[in-house]
């Protein structure tokens, strides 16, 4: 699947799903519908019309708040009729806020607190790697989420057992819920704490759809390290109003500013 | 009781591999040997409840039945969270275990109290709650919770905790075992504090005042049939349990007992009530301090029937 065009997708239905549902985190889904258009549509071994599907690669959105970026790209892979969409946030929809797998082929967790999805998937992965399995598992996390102290003791016990299996990816859009990172809780030297703890990190444009590519289809690089992405990414990435932006971390795009939002979307 | 839950929990993981236990670094040697007979199914995790908790979610999503294992409030406050939204909503097969229950530990202090955790447990969807007991009821308990696919929260005592029967009673998740008929009050009990409550019976039956105990194993979900017949046949119904006297057992009953339209039964509740214990010594010192020793037990039913 072209990657570019379910990431234009996905940014679409995300806006419209936001507008809509008058829900917020739309910077957040942006910063990630990259990341999410290179995995479903590239990387992920997947069977759309059989979700559990027993050796498909796990995918676990750990910042549950960007649940609509999944489901849109959900949507355009052929799990659900993509009409769903528009229920998002609204009285007797399935699709929540924060993403949920309840009625929802597809989801493969449900998250909305942060700091829980690494250490399920490392769960999965310890299983995966027992059970001599080959699927491998994504678990997609914010950079402000990393402030939880439950990843890192998920981010120990994954380097400890050596599990080449997960792959853990951080969007890092440099600006958490109130503030930036840098002034709220400072991750740097990011790269170097994931390899201190043993992991094998690589560093990427979260927007360069070959270079994601490139890194996460070559995983695992060192066979007996977990990996983890650090995705540097613009929070409210497609949208230019949106981009860099703490404002829409919570706004919901409605009136000029949703026309505004679809028109640069419609042009690209 | 910790004895007798890892006695049965070898025997299943003998014949079921897909059974696994996780422990957060706790409970020095009781564990050894099932350490080295299951190498591939034991895991110990480390100083770390949430990522204990997390893991034990993903592993049985992926098909495992996975016991997360350690004492007082770590395998459950610590990680409550992690229990609500990643076990139970997902409805997953894990089984939380809590050695030292109530006053277990006693003499290591606040911290190592396990007095709220039976009320907390019990609120949260998909779970099902259980203390047993003795050690009879911890074998039965704990083949039992593993038949049952989905979460289940298994508080225990530490050990050499009396065996209460004599011959394996019947034995069903969510339904109430009369250990012993003796009169119109109905002594309800839950966890380890049965064999002061079989006591109490004992004085109160050389007082001529006649007692029929309740064993409820299972707190959720609750043996509402039981309660609302006891309700129309006793003349009071007393709960007694090693944790605070709100939320647990006897909140439990006082819940389905308030519901009930017209003449029922009045309620005892016995339990830990007031604020954190702040006094040193071990469990049979704290639960006399609580009136829960078998004198105590036995006086306030008693009074109660003045």
């Amino acid at each position: 699947m072209d990657a570019e065009k379910l990431a234009l997708s996905i940014r679409k239905h995300a806006v419209m799903m936001a507008h809509l549902g008058k829900s917020s985190h739309i910077g957040s889904i942006l910063s990630i519908a990259d990341i999410v258009a290179v995995l479903y549509g590239k990387i992920l071994r997947k069977r759309p019309q059989e979700p559990d599907w027993p050796d498909r690669d796990r995918f676990i959105l750990s910042k549950g708040h960007a649940g609509a970026g999944v489901y849109a790209a959900l949507a355009e892979t052929g799990y659900f009729p993509a009409d769903w969409l528009q229920g998002h946030c609204t009285n007797g929809s399935k699709l929540c806020g924060h993403v949920s797998h309840i009625g929802i082929p597809g989801v493969e967790f449900s998250t909305g607190s942060l700091g829980h999805g690494l250490s399920v998937g490392t769960g999965m992965a310890y299983a995966a790697r027992l059970d001599s399995k080959k699927h491998r598992v994504f678990v997609l996390m914010s950079d402000g989420e990393c402030d939880e102290g439950s990843n890192w003791e998920a981010i120990l016990f994954a380097a400890h057992h050596r599990l080449s299996n997960l792959i853990a990816i951080v969007d890092y859009n440099k600006i958490q819920s109130l503030a930036p990172v840098e002034e709220t809780i400072r991750l740097e030297p990011f790269a170097e704490k994931w390899r201190a703890f043993g992991w094998d990190v690589r560093e990427v444009d979260g927007h360069d759809h070959m270079a994601l590519f490139d890194c996460l289809n070559d995983i695992p690089a060192d066979g007996d390290l977990p990996t983890c992405v650090i995705a540097h990414t613009i929070k409210g990435k497609g949208v230019s109003f949106m981009e860099n932006s703490v404002l829409w971390h919570y706004r919901t795009p409605q009136g000029e500013e949703f026309e505004a939002a679809m028109a640069e979307l419609g042009e690209r | 009781m910790r004895d007798a839950f890892v006695t049965a929990l070898t025997e299943i993981a003998r014949v079921d591999k897909n059974v696994m236990l996780l422990t957060g670094d706790l409970v020095f040697g009781v564990l050894t040997e099932f350490a080295h007979e299951f190498p591939k199914q034991y895991v110990n995790v480390g100083v770390a409840e949430q990522n204990m908790t997390g893991l034990a979610t993903g592993m049985a999503l992926e098909g495992k039945t996975v016991f997360t294992y350690s004492i007082c409030n770590f395998p459950t406050f610590r990680c409550l969270e992690q229990i609500r939204n990643d076990a139970c909503y997902h409805n997953a097969d894990v089984k939380i275990v809590s050695i030292g229950g109530g006053f277990c530990y006693g003499p290591l202090g606040m911290s190592h109290h396990a007095t709220e955790d039976l009320a907390v447990m019990r609120a949260i969807p998909n779970l099902t709650v259980v203390a047993p007991g003795d050690t009879v009821e911890t074998m039965l308990t704990t083949r039992a919770i593993c038949e049952h696919k989905g979460p289940c929260y298994l508080r225990l005592g530490r050990g050499g905790e009396p065996k209460i029967y004599d011959q394996v009673p019947e034995f069903v998740l969510g339904k109430g075992i009369n250990v012993v008929k003796g009169g119109d009050i109905s002594i309800l009990s839950i966890g380890g504090i049965l064999s002061n409550v079989m006591s109490a019976h004992e004085i109160l039956k050389k007082k001529g005042i006649g007692t029929s105990v309740f064993s409820m194993h299972t707190l959720r979900p609750i043996d509402r049939r039981l309660i609302e017949n006891l309700a129309e046949e006793s003349r009071l119904i007393v709960t007694v349990e090693e944790h605070s006297i709100s939320g647990g057992l006897g909140g439990a009953v006082a819940e389905i007992l308030a519901e009930i339209r017209g003449n029922r039964a009045p309620l005892l509740r016995i339990g830990i009530d007031g604020d954190f214990c702040c006094e040193v010594g071990d469990q049979e010192y704290l639960r006399k301090l609580y009136g829960l020793d078998r004198e105590a037990i036995a006086e306030r039913v008693e009074k109660a029937i003045a």
